[in-house]
């Protein structure tokens, strides 16, 4: 039987992750940089959580939950900050190309996470088999304490640690802050029309790098609540897989609308997962197909915003070209 | 006051110099970096970085086939990008390629001779990748869908079509792995030219040279240059830009697909969805650092290979892990990036005058 109670949390948990990327390059789109580093910046914002926490359980001082939050969390948001800082730097200061760019970003966050994961502990010279962060998991998973009473309500809306809800609701804001405010206008002029927000008196740089920062630093978060609550801890390389372009995918599966994306990412993630629970009896091959389900349903998306050209529905028009005010 | 100016054009050596000082940075960054993760001496370091590409004979060559498949790979993109047309689904089409190679090894082995079997393998392949390109290439010209975004998520569609043929078409049974494909009777793997790599090479060689003829002294490459610059200028003069868009993409398909034949039937006898190991995206980077030149990019993804040798060999070494090498060639492409600002625009400094009163 399809047991739903099980699959949703499952799901939902698999979506938090695509959640907070989604919604960082949502926000960093919305300025006009196609930010393809998304991959990269979640390894980076993982593996800088991964370290400060390792390097607070292993520093033999007592631990205060309070810290062992915090320390990862601004480990996180200082790494993936400062990879927002890089693109930028490249890209609208430097005026590279955004997607060579951003390619490279993706090399280096996943070489990176992966060597740091994988030599962290010969590093610091630690006399253990693995990086195994249980006490800083448990910190970060802690869920609602009376959740698990609630029955299959409980289990379904309630039973999630607090990086979860934070995603929602950063989801939200992002959506109400690019909809409804003056700086959310500002920010889509500004990747509509450079040159236009320009001579309205908005200053283009500024708003490109405090969107592609802010959004890197959320997507890192995503790459943060993988490791320390889906993973319990572990860092294992090339768990996080591709998610970080499965994050990408989910922006244009929105149509670059935070607020569908709280839906559309959970929907990914049980797409994700709904290998492990359709019955496929001995043929294991067909697990592989529908593993390709969230990938084709974004080419259908984009093919279809494309066919039926509504204006609403667009990519930001000056995603991806660089702005040089002298070029006008 | 600093004013950034656009430079008219920059004589050949200074530009030269300019990317010698940014990638020596580069370099001295990332030798510095390693110095302080490994704490070896830097010429240490050095030495050991240059006997990942050229320890012994094997290595030599070894470097050389890689050079050539991602040499290959990056003159694949290269016209598509030439024609500012994003094909950033080169990983995808390799493994299409890969993938059509496989499964006539896979089902025709003993039923035609060898040679019939390897003339399938390598037409299969370049349709295969050429339909990989062409569908992105369809909707581009026909409904201007974004083309970066849709050749990239082909390229996870691809992954997932191998990796469903590798569990459906185990050996051994259990393992979800193909293995070696027709190990025993060796049917449909390419004859050796002179040794197992040089095959590779040579085609790479000939590719090369195709392409910068292409490119340079061909009508289709002057009117896909046309349209990169200007798709209203072509128009105007009455290039058909679909039809340019199209054709320019199947060659790029065209030829990963060569490259994902040559990868399966050459040099692997084997497939998975790791085989094109990421070199789709790095083909894009040396594109588009060596300015669409075929030419350098002989050098740059020589460079970058060489590079990716000696880092794995420092980590192997050092009992560290082999992503080391990703991470130095990343902070290298960095530098290289941002060295084109300065070869691009000039920087002036100005004294802020004082105002008068």
């Amino acid at each position: 039987m399809f047991d739903i109670v099980s699959f949703i949390p499952r799901a939902v948990m698999q979506g938090i992750p695509l959640m907070l990327g989604c919604t960082g390059e949502t926000i960093t789109e919305k300025s006009g940089n196609l930010n393809l580093g998304t991959a990269g910046i979640m390894y980076v914002g993982g593996i800088c959580g991964v370290i400060g926490a390792f390097l607070y359980e292993n520093s033999g001082v007592v631990m205060v939950p309070v810290l062992t939050v915090l320390i990862p969390l601004l480990s996180c948001l200082l790494g993936s900050l400062l990879m927002g800082l890089l693109y930028c730097f490249l890209t609208v200061t430097l005026r590279a190309n955004q997607n060579v760019t951003g390619l490279a970003m993706t090399t280096f966050g996943v070489g990176f996470g992966n060597f740091f994961g994988g030599s962290l502990i010969k590093l610091v010279k630690a006399d253990i088999p693995s990086v195994v962060l249980t006490k800083t998991s448990l910190v970060f998973s802690r869920k609602l304490p009376f959740a698990g009473n609630l029955g299959w309500f409980g289990r379904i809306f309630l039973n999630y640690s607090f990086l979860a809800y934070a995603a929602i609701a950063l989801a939200l804001i992002a959506s109400y802050v690019l909809k409804r405010t003056r700086t959310g206008l500002h920010l889509r002029a500004v990747g509509e029309n450079p040159s236009t927000a320009d001579t309205a008196g908005i200053n283009v740089v500024r708003y490109k790098y405090t969107a592609t920062c802010l959004g890197s630093m959320i997507s890192g978060l995503g790459g943060l609540y993988y490791v320390m609550d889906y993973a319990s801890g572990v860092w294992t390389n090339g768990a996080f897989g591709d998610r970080g372009w499965l994050a990408v995918a989910l922006v244009i599966f929105t149509i670059w609308r935070p607020n569908v994306s709280i839906f559309a990412s959970i929907l990914f993630g049980g797409l994700y997962i709904l290998n492990i629970y359709i019955p496929t009896g001995p043929n294991l091959a067909i697990k592989e197909i529908y593993k390709m389900a969230p990938y084709v349903v974004t080419i259908i998306v984009l093919i279809i915003t494309s066919m039926r050209n509504k204006r609403e529905n667009q990519p930001p028009a000056a995603l991806g070209l660089p702005y040089f005010r002298e070029e006008r | 006051m600093i004013q950034i100016s656009k430079r008219g054009s920059l004589s050949r050596g200074k530009a030269l110099i300019i990317r010698a000082v940014g990638l020596l940075l580069g370099i001295l960054l990332c030798s510095l970096i390693t110095v302080i993760v490994t704490g070896q001496n830097p010429t240490e370091v050095f030495a050991t970085i240059f006997k990942g590409s050229f320890g012994s004979n094997r290595k030599t060559w070894i470097f050389l086939q890689n050079t050539a498949v991602l040499l290959m790979i990056s003159l694949a993109v290269t016209p598509a990008f030439r024609m500012r047309c994003w094909n950033l689904g080169a990983e995808g089409q390799v493994l299409a390629g890969a993938m059509a190679t496989t499964a006539c090894m896979y089902l025709l082995a003993g039923k035609v001779s060898n040679a019939t079997a390897i003339i399938c393998m390598l037409f299969s392949a370049m349709v295969a990748g050429a339909v990989w390109a062409g569908i992105p290439a369809f909707f581009k010209a026909r409904f201007n869908t974004n083309e970066t975004l849709f050749t990239l998520m082909m390229n996870y569609v691809a992954m997932q079509i191998v990796s469903f043929f590798c569990v459906k078409w185990e050996n051994p049974k259990g393992s979800g792995q193909m293995g070696i494909i027709n190990q025993k009777t060796q049917f449909g793997w390419l004859p050796q030219v002179g040794n197992r790599y040089l095959l590779v090479i040579i085609l790479a060689v000939v590719l090369t040279l195709f392409m910068f003829f292409y490119l340079n002294s061909t009508k289709h490459g002057f009117e896909l240059t046309v349209v990169g610059e200007s798709e209203r200028t072509a128009r105007y003069v009455g290039i058909k830009v679909e039809r340019v868009i199209i054709r320019t993409m199947l060659l790029s398909g065209l030829i990963c697909g060569l490259t994902g034949f040559l990868l399966v039937g050459g040099i692997n006898h084997n497939v998975s969805s790791e085989i094109a190991g990421g070199q789709g995206f790095t083909a894009v980077m040396v594109s588009w650092l060596a300015k669409f030149n075929p030419i350098i990019m002989v050098l740059f993804s020589a460079l970058l290979i060489f590079l990716g040798a000696g880092a794995k060999e420092l980590a192997t070494g050092l009992g560290l892990n082999q992503s080391f090498g990703e991470m130095l060639t990343a902070i290298l492409i960095f530098f290289i990036i941002g060295s084109e600002f300065f070869i691009n625009y000039k920087i002036s400094f100005h004294k802020k005058e004082r105002e008068v009163k």
